[in-house]
């Protein structure tokens, strides 16, 4: 067989190779289709402005396995590559997952090291003399390393330490943790001081919800697995959660994003919420908190009283009941086998009713020929029963809502949000497992989000990779499909945020806070 | 004896006479003997108020135990008498419990507590008074305001329950001054203010004073205990401190007693006879699925190494069970670190606690946790709310005799045909009570205890504690149940249970 190189100019290897392996190399990646894909690299002097020189620098040489005529004859250049053959070629020359190598070139060229830096100093990076310039080195980072290796307690003295640390230890997983009284790193020297109790300060509230969670009211997917048949239980959690965290919490500031496999994260970045006690965040957790698990609960959603507190009532008006009728009930097919509707049925304490709808629809499987999706049929007839004139009991009436909140309200991980130390991951990593990036997501336009179509770590490169022949601008994330996922976090989360901590500050400035005099 | 000099002048006269702040340190001689006898009566109080709380005790229950208290320990002829008792004995305490972050932790939350409900016992009259000595910035809200949100308003207190009438008189405050309103979702909320009313507003004062108590703690430990009294009272006032916050601490579990070590053979047999019903719950449960999640793993493995499981075994019997499920290759990298960690050997090394019933009591499992108070968490809660208690009794006679005839009788096809009939008849009592759902959550908890052997009436007397949410009198009778002996001290602890069963265990035997 013949092998010869198509060369494709390719920047975006540069870090692998100084890093790694210090100045030559040359790698071979054999995946699935057998075709090479080989990195080779001239000698390059590591030094000021790194990556920057790239134009000079490595080459990314493609030996596709077959190979016609014309394309040995002569090494091609590859601007005469034309887009349907590029379109090819980046399906099949970056393998498909995740690797270290690849990461190291996400670390390198992608990852936004300066945005992430920003949002965390929250106003503290600049020159104004009300600057606090030790905050971002007390706050805590964790790094996950290969095979599992768990580093807490990093911390960075500014962006450059920052960034220069993630590329060099290339971790896995990047988790974030509170700022702390002190520099998390050096928290023994401080403990030996005395006087300096090294304890969380600040840290922003945060949520973190898991679609393993819904385990027991989905029927598509188990455990890690999403589709698009259960993902909207993710949207309308974060339409739940974002409008109270808004409206009744009076937060601003509020980022969503992807975890990357199977859940979401929220991070609630107002200066009030990073500074709530972790007495207030559980309260906040707890206001939260309809659905209370336990295997041997029967019955997991309680709703007492006579109404729904205001909070409940619209995100069941506004919210669940829209989504359980319209959507859940037939994308679930709740209401198409014994097994399915039993569950429901559990839900009514009345067992006369119950067992009065199990007979009619056990009877009736094959009758209803009607047009009409089966499970719209039977929620309607529950409903009957259950809110008739007849059903003067309130429980009774209360059912219909305790058996749509069971199914759809927001099931929340209470331990990640009521603690101040709790790490959470980092915004824009990349999920090992499944490779994607863990993007932000607009809450005012969560129903449009798809995790199936979140750029992976190949996905990523490969783009970089095909239009490095094009342009040779700035940022390198704006040639690929995450540059959507920047610029979102720029305008919609950071920009405001770091309007409203320069606002902040000049108002403390202003205001000396007089402190209590208490005495012993 | 002056014990503290007040750094500022003491605070007006006394405006509220029953209910004192402590904003200052009262500038009074104390005699030696009273520094200690008050502070042991006021721990008393505070030791009985942990109690009740630990015990799941409702407000109301609450209030009526602290006055009990207060009256039986702090009561005295002379009114000024009384409140100076109550002052000193504070401060004493203050100098007692500000020493480390546990004892302030404890001190705080219990001396809230009894603010709270001495707040609660005021006259309405009084409890303004004290509002307005906090000097809270918060106003009711305008006439013009409350219409706004009046609906919003009327509906929370709808939510809440159905009495409550119509309280117009509402506080706007931030919502993190009231985190136990937000919990309960008992306040409307909007743009990040809590909207108080006024016969809610002891969450408020109680909040304030906790935090006014939190810093002041902070600062009697930096000024006053490390700098002046630990070493210039060497030899009169620091005994009496130190010795105050150990003597009621009650058993510490943290090391495991020297007798107590056991082997990896013996411990399917000390599960099925000294367990604890909850850690019972979770090592069957782990035996069953080879798995547990992070708070079952926690609970069980930190009372194993209570009980005395060194690490090495500790770490081997978990891996005997999750290898099957993950593999040891996983269990190695995975799960070792966190049971090294409890151990002190990873981290921030220090020798993790075990659970006690409280924290147990009020954790918060979710789907798939095994962990928490069986008692608690198998159960449902407030099903009793709407119905008659008296078809509920009828009910469970009949349940229970139908329960009862089943394990009398011998023959299986008898059993069968009673047990049908005995369903029918109980099904058509249930359905007519609509409470079927009870029984489904209660049998969990029933055939639990049947594993462990109690029946009969014990069971009843079990289920019915339960009902009222003794959760740790439910255990403590599931205790004498199953070990015919009895247990005056009451579960507080499942290390403490553990102790106590292989003491009568170990009695029996001799």
């Amino acid at each position: 067989m013949l092998w010869t190189p198509t060369r494709i100019v390719c920047n975006t290897l540069i870090n692998l190779k100084s890093e790694i392996f210090g100045c030559y190399v040359r790698i071979l990646v054999r995946r699935e289709h057998s075709s090479l894909v080989s990195l080779s690299s001239v000698p390059f002097k590591k030094g000021k402005g790194e990556h920057r020189n790239l134009r000079l620098l490595p080459t990314l040489r493609l030996y596709p396995r077959i190979m016609t005529k014309e394309e040995t004859s002569a090494e091609r250049d590859d601007m005469q590559i034309d887009g349907r053959e590029l379109e090819h070629l980046q399906v099949s020359t970056i393998p498909g997952g995740f690797s270290a190598d690849y990461l190291k070139l996400y670390y390198g060229k992608l990852f936004p090291h300066a945005d992430i830096y920003r949002w965390l100093s929250y106003g503290n990076d600049g020159k104004h003399p009300a600057c606090d310039h030790s905050y971002f080195g007390r706050r805590e980072f964790s790094f996950t390393l290969e095979n599992d290796i768990y580093v807490r307690f990093q911390s960075f003295n500014n962006a450059v330490d920052m960034e220069n640390s993630i590329r060099e230890k290339c971790p896995y997983k990047i988790d974030i943790g509170p700022v702390y009284s002190v520099d998390p790193a050096k928290r023994h020297a401080y403990a030996q001081s005395g006087n300096n109790v090294f304890a969380p300060v600040e840290r922003e509230l945060i949520f973190d919800i898991d679609m393993s969670d819904y385990d027991d009211v989905r029927y598509c997917c188990s455990g890690a697995d999403v589709c698009l048949n259960c993902w909207p239980l993710m949207t309308i959690s974060m339409k739940v959660l974002d409008t109270a965290l808004r409206d009744d919490f009076g937060f601003n500031h509020i980022l969503w994003v992807y975890s990357g496999r199977r859940g979401v994260h929220c991070w609630v970045c107002d200066g009030r919420a990073r500074r709530l006690s972790n007495e207030q965040r559980a309260a906040i957790a707890d206001y939260f908190r309809v659905y209370k698990g336990g295997e041997n609960n029967v019955k997991k959603v309680n709703l007492t009283g006579p109404v729904l507190h205001p909070f409940l009532a619209r995100s069941y008006t506004d919210v669940l009941k829209g989504f359980f009728e319209g959507k859940l009930l037939a994308s679930q097919n709740l209401f198409a086998t014994i097994e399915r509707f039993q569950k429901i049925l559990e839900i009514i304490p009345d067992e006369s009713i119950a067992s009065e709808l199990l007979d009619k629809w056990q009877g009736n499987r094959r009758s209803s020929i009607s047009k009409e999706d089966v499970n719209v049929v039977r929620w309607e007839q529950l409903k009957h029963v259950l809110q008739s004139g007849k059903q003067k009991a309130q429980g009774l009436r209360r059912c219909v809502e305790e058996i749509i909140f069971t199914y759809t309200y927001p099931r929340l991980d209470m331990e990640v949000s009521k603690h101040m130390n709790h790490l959470l991951k980092a915004p824009f990593c990349v999920h090992p497992k499944t490779g994607r990036v863990c993007v932000p997501i607009d809450p005012y336009n969560c129903d449009n989000f798809d995790p199936t179509t979140v750029p992976t770590l190949s996905q990523l490169l490969e783009e970089l990779n095909m239009s490095g022949m094009r342009s040779e601008s700035e940022d390198e994330w704006e040639r690929t499909s995450l540059g959507k996922s920047i610029k979102f976090f720029r305008s919609s989360f950071l920009s405001p945020l770091l309007k409203s901590c320069k606002m902040e500050s000049l108002y403390n400035s202003k205001v000396k806070q007089s402190k209590n005099a208490l005495n012993w | 004896m002056e014990i503290v000099r007040s750094q500022r002048k003491p605070a007006d006269a006394a405006v509220v006479p029953a209910l004192s702040l402590y904003r200052s340190a009262p500038a009074l001689e104390v005699r030696l003997e009273d520094f200690e006898l008050y502070a042991i009566d006021r721990l008393r109080v505070l030791q009985g108020i942990s109690d009740g709380l630990s015990r799941g005790k409702k407000p109301d229950e609450m209030e009526k135990l602290v006055s009990e208290l207060w009256r039986a320990h702090m009561r005295l002829q002379d009114p000024s008498e009384e409140m100076n008792k109550d002052i000193i004995s504070h401060f004493v305490l203050r100098l007692v419990y500000c020493r480390t972050e546990d004892l302030r932790k404890w001190f705080l939350s219990m001396e809230t507590s009894l603010f709270r409900y001495r707040f609660r016992l005021e006259s309405s009259e009084s409890q303004r008074l004290l509002m307005s000595e906090f000097q809270l910035p918060y106003k009711a809200i305008s006439h013009a305001e409350f219409e706004t949100v009046k609906d919003k308003l009327n509906q929370v207190a709808r939510s809440t329950g159905p009495s409550s009438n119509a309280e117009t008189l509402f506080f706007k405050v931030p919502f993190e001054e009231v985190p136990e309103l937000v919990a309960g979702r008992r306040v409307f909320m909007l743009k990040g203010f809590a909207y108080v009313a006024m016969n809610q507003i002891v969450s408020l004062v109680a909040t304030q004073f906790r935090s006014n108590l939190s810093k002041a703690l902070v600062l009697t430990n930096s000024r006053k205990w490390t700098s002046t009294v630990r070493d210039k009272e060497k030899n009169r006032l620091t005994p009496i401190v130190e010795a105050l916050s150990t003597g009621y601490l009650g058993p510490d579990y943290s090391q495991p007693k020297e007798f107590s070590e056991i082997s990896l053979k013996d411990i399917d047999q000390l599960a099925s006879s000294s367990f604890p019903l909850c850690m019972r719950h979770l090592f069957d449960k782990l035996r069953e699925n080879h798995h547990l999640k992070h708070g079952g793993r926690m609970q069980l493995g930190l009372f194993l190494k209570a009980v005395g499981l060194k690490l090495e075994d500790a770490l081997a019997f978990w891996k005997s069970e999750f290898s099957q499920k993950v593999g040891a290759e996983r269990f190695d990298k995975e799960y070792s670190y966190s049971i090294r960690h409890n151990y002190g050997k990873e981290g921030k090394r220090t020798d993790y606690t075990p659970y006690a019933c409280h924290k147990i009591i009020s954790s918060t499992p979710s789907v798939g946790d095994h962990h928490g108070c069986p008692y608690r968490h198998f159960r449902l809660v407030d099903l009793f709310n709407q119905k008659s208690d008296v078809l509920y009794f009828l009910v469970f006679i009949y349940y229970n005799s139908a329960m009862h005839t089943i394990h009398c009788e011998s023959i299986r096809a008898a059993q069968k045909s009673i047990v049908h009939m005995l369903q029918i008849f109980c099904f058509s009592i249930i359905v007519v009570c609509n409470c079927h759902s009870l029984f489904n959550s209660e049998e969990n908890l029933r055939a639990a205890l049947g594993k462990m052997g109690v029946g009969g009436r014990s069971l009843d007397d079990i289920l019915d504690k339960v009902r009222s949410r003794h959760y740790q009198v439910a255990c403590t009778l599931t205790f004498e149940a199953v070990h015919a002996a009895s247990c005056d001290s009451g579960i507080n602890h499942p290390n403490q249970y553990f102790e106590a069963s292989q003491k009568t265990l170990q009695t029996t035997v001799s």
